[in-house]
């Protein structure tokens, strides 16, 4: 049902845009033209911003230092709640969003999809954007170079959102834990 | 941003050596030039299609009609724009698609906001704290339905996909507003090195 629904969204809004701009006498299309040349600037803009975020991420998740993380914190993770096999997506959720549904569809596929951990991954992921890339996305379009405190509020406001999705997979599943 | 993009490169050339993983990391620095080319070549289309639409909406009212409707808010968190109707309104807009999970259209309204705010900038390489705040809640992610994960949990043939809907809106609902309070925190107490 939902799915259906949020099909029609889309061309629901972009209908109402252009019904409105018609019934405002709007030359709509002189005006989608003139507006739409921005499109390929903008868009080619970003490139510098992306190659050095995506290769930095991408360099670090091949050498495996994630894994090395993992072992280190493991201990620590199972004594707070946490599953371990749950930890690859939450350092990758920040960094990579293929990624992070690469590893989602992993562990949904390993371990059962009903199963607690695929829940509380599902949480996590769901409830997430990948600050990296939309910081570097989004300052990198308007060649802003020094981004101030709005990485360190994008972490902080991730590690708080891994923190509720455990806490709350623990509320809502807690007959699904082995 | 210098020290975490030195920090991934140089800890993963450190990992390479000592884990023999050093081929992957040669060849995956390599791959990923290509991918994030391709990533801003596949934005081309897309943006200029809803750079088009905006401007219609822009140019009927449409966009400062959603403006006013949210003005309440957006004073409280955004008090530096309260006198720009077309910023507002293009902030309303880029928070609904992405509450309504319309990546497509959301990614090129957020850049379109991200112009408006240059715009005001007096050092175009610096972030604004209005653009810290907007990022902040971007990158907090709220999406009123998680459609990507239902559809991997789907795929995978979970027995009630949808019963991750409600604990998923609550912690992103909770998220957003940590990074809301964040930012807004930051902004008083932020101090320039």
């Amino acid at each position: 049902m939902i799915a259906k629904m949020s099909i029609f969204i889309l061309p629901t809004i972009i209908f109402v845009i252009l019904l409105t701009g018609v019934i405002k006498k709007v030359p709509v299309y002189e005006e989608f033209v003139d507006g739409a040349k921005d499109g390929f600037k903008v868009s080619i803009s970003i490139i510098p911003y992306l190659v050095a975020i995506i290769v930095g991420i991408s360099m670090f998740k091949a050498s495996g230092a994630i894994d090395i993380i993992a072992v280190f914190l493991g201990e620590i993770l199972t004594k707070l709640g946490i599953p371990v096999d749950i930890l690859p997506i939450m350092i990758t959720r920040s960094l990579s969003g293929s990624a992070t549904l690469g590893l989602f569809s992993d562990i949904a596929t390993k371990l059962g999809p009903d199963s607690f951990i695929t829940k509380m991954a599902a949480i996590m992921v769901g409830s997430s954007e990948t600050t990296f890339y939309v910081l570097s996305v989004y300052f990198g379009s308007i060649g802003i170079k020094k981004f101030r405190y709005a990485l360190l509020t994008g972490i902080i406001a991730d590690i708080t959102g891994i923190a509720l999705a455990v806490w709350v997979a623990h509320l809502f599943f807690p007959a699904s834990i082995l | 941003m210098n020290y975490i993009f030195f920090l991934l490169v140089s800890i993963s050339i450190l990992v390479g050596c000592i884990n023999g993983t050093m081929q992957s990391v040669v060849n995956s620095m390599l791959t990923a030039c290509d991918t994030a080319v391709k990533i801003s070549f596949s934005l081309i289309g897309i943006m200029t299609f809803w750079l088009g639409i905006m401007r219609i909406a822009e140019k009927s009212g449409f966009v400062q009609f959603i403006a006013k409707l949210i003005k309440p808010i957006t004073k409280l968190i955004f008090s530096d724009i309260k006198n720009n109707d077309k910023a507002n309104g293009d902030i309303a807009m880029s928070i609904s698609a992405n509450a309504l999970g319309l990546t497509n259209a959301a990614t090129p309204i957020g850049l379109k906001v991200m112009q408006e705010l240059q715009e005001e900038n007096p050092k175009k390489d610096t972030a604004t704290d209005t653009m810290c705040m907007f990022l902040g809640m971007n990158t907090a992610g709220f999406q009123i339905i998680p459609a990507t994960v239902i559809a991997v949990l789907v795929g995978v043939g979970a027995k009630n996909p949808s019963e991750i809907i409600i604990p998923t809106l609550i912690v992103t609902t909770l998220s957003f507003i940590t990074a809301i309070i964040v930012a807004l925190i930051f902004k008083r107490f932020w101090r320039e090195k």
